[in-house]
């Protein structure tokens, strides 16, 4: 019993202390001036995609729906909060407290778009259900794209596809949304991340995780021992995309303008790279690759040499780490090397009883 | 294997049969005309079947008989296409799967349906989500009840898991288990949900006339510890004879006959179209 | 008159997308999986087609054949080295190994052809047909984009359904394992299957340059989604599923972008997408699969 929990806890001890010390060093390192230009405009960044990897995770690793479209869940959060951020410029002079309504207000807005998305999505299954996320993604990216909003002293203008409104645009349309100075920093983007690992890590750890996974792994059987579906897809969806919804708010905050077409399809995709590259289901696999690969192809950028094409090795990477993780003969050879170590284990374990080699696979020949 | 008790199958309402000890209460399932249709072919027609509060009863018929089919439908599975069934008196007509595990029906499988990837006792777990629950949030935040649930949670798996003495196994993943060991923590997770009925679907398939043994044992034992009904699929003759006291017997979808192991082994219509074939294969 | 021109603009649009959607459903039928880097392939075929025609001075039809040969070569060479050693890894190992591959496809293409967009020359110039006066203009390649996507139809009907390879496709489609044991070479059928979704891929490709002539590394991107999106939407799996749905796609884009609004032209034929899978949940020619319990 011990060695299971321990196990589970050593993992999560492991990924926060990971976080925690990363961002002291480098914190540290930022202070001291130490930390080279290109590094330092990633740090917020790697925060941002770490969240997003980690939330997307819940959905694809936990709850075991593949989806397509987690950056419209992080565009709608940094629209939402970039026009909240802008409307308190004045009422609330604390850039911190400010950029923080910022994102419970984006977390708010993507979460009700989590909903209103997941109601129809949640009905299909596997690739009808990844197919209609990308749909939503770029939905909500085109929507957005014609999205127009004021302000002047009479309060907040809206209007849709006509821009024509009075006072100062925040935001405007196609061009996108001005978010009123740069305002995120690392400290606030590794408190999002801790964040982040807490809601996942203890939802993981807790009965309604449970249910997520039971649901992943069997539908059938879970539904048979009462486990509704509907109620705990939805959750996953839900609080994925709030916490997208909130990446997207720091994402915003980092960079002075967002148009829409930084949150198309191909910034869901490379999030998916990322947790599937960490390891479907393996939360610390999500913050390292995450992190990782946000600062990699920059690192690549100093080299003359992959100044052009890093890009390209970065899909030679991928594709090469896919066949060496995934290929039935790589695993062989793996197995054969953990089967080298697992015999001695096994010797001094009790005799299991003589079913064990039983054919498994029981013909359902009935009905 | 433990001394099997004598019980009387006394008359209830016209054709069905219950012990005589649950007469006077509520059968827990009461299904009729239950009938489905797949694309027009029927594949269950007109089933008709009572069970008892404590009773241990028995589906058999020959492969494809639709045995599995009645499951499917009892668990709203499939919806059946017409008939009513009642679960401890509710008539089950709106309920999903989910609505009809809570009120009252647990299930195994035949094909062994497990979480193959979380452990023995998360499995059971599964089993008591909906008996010992607390909010999302409390999860998240880990308020005080979410210790003492799943404090009670731990408990509580461990001692089911001990019905078959599986407790020290809790910590293995559910899927390197021995086949026999799964389809065992296949019945404690349905049990976990606290059931009224609990649908056993080839519970001794693929297991050695030792694990049969003790299985009859095991399910005599669950319907005395908890008190509650088991009906069950088997192929196996010594363990439905042995352990049923109520037995039906499916063909083509229809139930040829009904009573006691007695009634069902002299019974001319089911040695024709299921027991014959065995005594040839002996002879 | 516009509804009509709308309408054909749209049915030449739609037989694009049919036939890059032909591609994705045969491969997913067969191999079960998303090939996202279909879309790419496209990409690569116009590039063929370009270079043939503008800097080795070959005619235009022979341009195509090239682009179809260079295509389907990179189709079976794909297959053989990325997909082929993931046969029995998850669905979703796959798909971003394809993604990977959609990344290395646009990326090459970056290093030889430039992020300069290239102006593609339209290989049909016989003239557009006017008819009713001039009233109702048919743009020559409209007609021989239709012509295409009917013979390309008629041609692989005949093929899975008639010829031995066709069948065995068919076969490998519904029971890999069975197909097998019954002496089907399951890894040359879907080698096959990748070399005729990648020839079609070249022919789609040349066909949509020539309609919108601009053509960079990124071309093939969103009509590959948008087919995609169609072959979902006729039920992906099946052959006419990827016609239907590739020329329904094709006529709600148009009429959306020019009745509606040209910024949401796309986010309508996504809605429309959604809410015919609503409706039916495995598309619309699509077969209803039961999960044995």
């Amino acid at each position: 019993m011990k060695k299971k929990i321990n196990k589970t806890f050593l993992m999560n001890t492991f990924t926060y202390l990971l976080v925690i010390v990363a961002f002291l060093v480098l914190n540290s390192l930022l202070e001291g001036g130490k930390l080279g230009y290109r590094m330092r405009g990633q740090l917020v960044p790697a925060c941002v995609f770490i969240v997003m990897a980690v939330s997307l995770n819940l959905v694809v690793g936990i709850s075991g729906e593949l989806s397509l479209g987690h950056a419209g869940f992080m565009c709608v959060g940094a629209f939402s909060s970039s026009i909240t951020i802008a409307l308190l410029n004045a009422a609330v002079p604390n850039d911190i407290l400010r950029l923080v309504i910022g994102m419970v207000v984006g977390a708010a807005f993507a979460a009700l778009t989590g909903v209103l998305v997941g109601i129809p999505v949640l009905r299909l299954r596997g690739d009808y259900l990844a197919i209609v996320t990308l749909a939503f993604g770029e939905i909500i990216c085109d929507i957005i794209s014609c999205l127009y909003v004021s302000l002047d002293d009479k309060g907040l203008h809206f209007s849709f596809i006509d821009p024509a409104l009075p006072g100062k645009m925040i935001v405007n349309g196609p061009m996108g949304v001005m978010t009123g100075g740069r305002i995120a920093t690392f400290a606030i983007g590794f408190a999002l991340v801790l964040f982040t690992l807490i809601v996942v890590l203890n939802l993981i750890n807790s009965r309604s995780g449970r249910a997520m996974m039971a649901l992943r792994d069997n539908r059938i059987a879970a539904e048979s021992v009462g486990i509704s579906a509907t109620k705990y897809k939805m959750m996953a969806f839900v609080i994925s995309a709030a916490l997208a919804g909130m990446a997207g708010a720091l994402y915003g905050a980092n960079i002075g303008t967002v148009t829409y077409k930084e949150f198309t399809f191909d910034k869901s995709i490379l999030v998916l790279v990322y947790v599937v590259f960490g390891g479907i289901g393996n939360i610390l696999g999500s913050v390292i690759s995450a992190a990782a690969l946000t600062v990699l192809p920059e690192i690549l950028r100093s080299f003359p040499e992959f100044k052009e094409n890093r890009m390209l090795v970065f899909a030679i990477v991928l594709i090469i780490v896919m066949l060496i993780t995934n290929s039935t003969a790589v695993k062989g050879w793996i197995e054969r090397i953990k089967g080298l170590f697992r015999k001695k284990e096994e010797a001094d374990l009790p005799e299991t009883t003589e079913t064990e080699n039983v054919q498994t696979e029981e013909g359902g020949a009935e009905e | 294997m433990s001394e099997k008790k004598r019980t009387n199958m006394v008359p209830f309402p016209s054709d069905a049969i219950i012990p005589e000890r649950d007469l006077g209460t509520r059968p827990v399932l009461d299904a009729r005309h239950l009938g489905v249709e797949f694309g027009g072919l029927k594949a269950v027609d007109d089933f008709n079947m009572i069970i008892g509060r404590t009773e241990i009863a028995g589906l058999i018929g020959p492969n494809g008989a639709g045995k599995t089919t009645i499951f499917n439908l009892i668990t709203k599975v499939y919806q059946p296409t017409t008939g009513t069934i009642l679960i401890d008196g509710k008539d089950t007509a709106n309920m999903n799967t989910i609505q009809v595990n809570k009120a009252g029906i647990a299930r195994t499988f035949q094909n062994i349906r497990l979480f193959d990837k979380m452990s023995v006792e998360d499995n059971v777990k599964i089993g008591l989500h909906n008996g010992l629950g607390y909010s999302a949030a409390t999860g998240i935040l880990r308020l005080p009840n979410y210790w003492r649930k799943e404090k009670l949670m731990h408990e509580k798996a461990l001692e089911l898991l001990s019905i078959f003495d599986m407790q020290d196994m809790a910590d293995a993943t559910a899927g390197s288990l021995p086949y026999g060991a799964q389809r065992r923590l296949e019945i404690v997770r349905a049990l976990a949900t606290s059931p009224k009925l609990l649908l056993l679907d080839e519970p001794a398939a693929g297991m050695n006339p030792h694990e049969t043994e003790e299985l009859m044992e095991n399910i005599i034992k669950i319907r005395d510890t908890f008190q509650i009904a088991i009906m069950l699929i088997e192929h196996d003759m010594n363990l439905v004879m042995g352990i049923c006291e109520g037995i039906a017997v499916l063909n083509y979808g229809s139930i040829i006959a009904k009573g006691t192991p007695e009634q069902i082994q002299s019974n001319p219509l089911v040695i024709e179209a299921y027991l014959g074939k065995q005594k040839e294969a002996k002879a | 008159m516009s509804f009509l021109t709308n309408l054909i603009n749209g049915i030449s649009l739609g037989s694009v997308y049919a036939i890059i959607a032909l591609g994705y459903t045969m491969v997913y039928g067969i191999a079960k999986m998303l090939n996202f880097a279909h879309g790419d392939v496209i990409m690569v075929g116009a590039y063929i087609s370009f270079c043939a025609t503008q800097y080795w001075h070959m005619p235009a039809w022979v341009s195509v054949i090239v682009a179809m040969a260079v295509c389907t070569v990179l189709g079976i060479v794909i297959e053989k080295l990325a997909y082929k050693p993931l046969r029995n890894a998850t669905s979703l190992a796959v798909l971003i190994t394809a993604i990977g591959v959609s990344y290395l496809l646009q990326n090459l293409a970056l290093l030889i052809w430039s992020s300069n967009t290239k102006n593609f020359v339209s290989i049909v110039n016989f003239g557009n047909l006017s008819l009713f006066g001039g009233k109702l203009i048919i743009s020559d390649v409209a007609i021989v984009t239709v012509l295409c996507c009917v013979v390309i139809m008629l041609l692989l009907t005949w093929f899975t359904s008639k010829t031995k390879m066709g069948r065995a496709m068919r076969a490998v489609s519904e029971d890999k394992g069975a197909a097998q044991l019954m002496g089907v070479n399951v890894n040359q059928t879907i080698s096959i299957t990748f070399a005729i979704g990648s020839a079609l891929a070249a022919v789609a490709g040349v066909l949509l340059c020539s309609t919108s002539p601009v053509l960079m590394p990124t071309t093939g991107a969103m009509p590959g989604i948008k087919a995609f999106t169609a072959a979902v939407f006729g039920g992906i799996g099946s052959i006419p599923g990827a016609l239907l749905g590739g020329i329904l796609l094709g006529i709600i884009e148009t009429f959306g972008k020019s009745y509606i609004s040209t910024e949401l032209g796309d986010a309508i034929v996504f809605a429309i997408l959604i809410v015919i899978l609503l409706v039916k949940p495995t598309g619309l020619l699509g077969k209803k699969v039961n999960e044995k319990v």
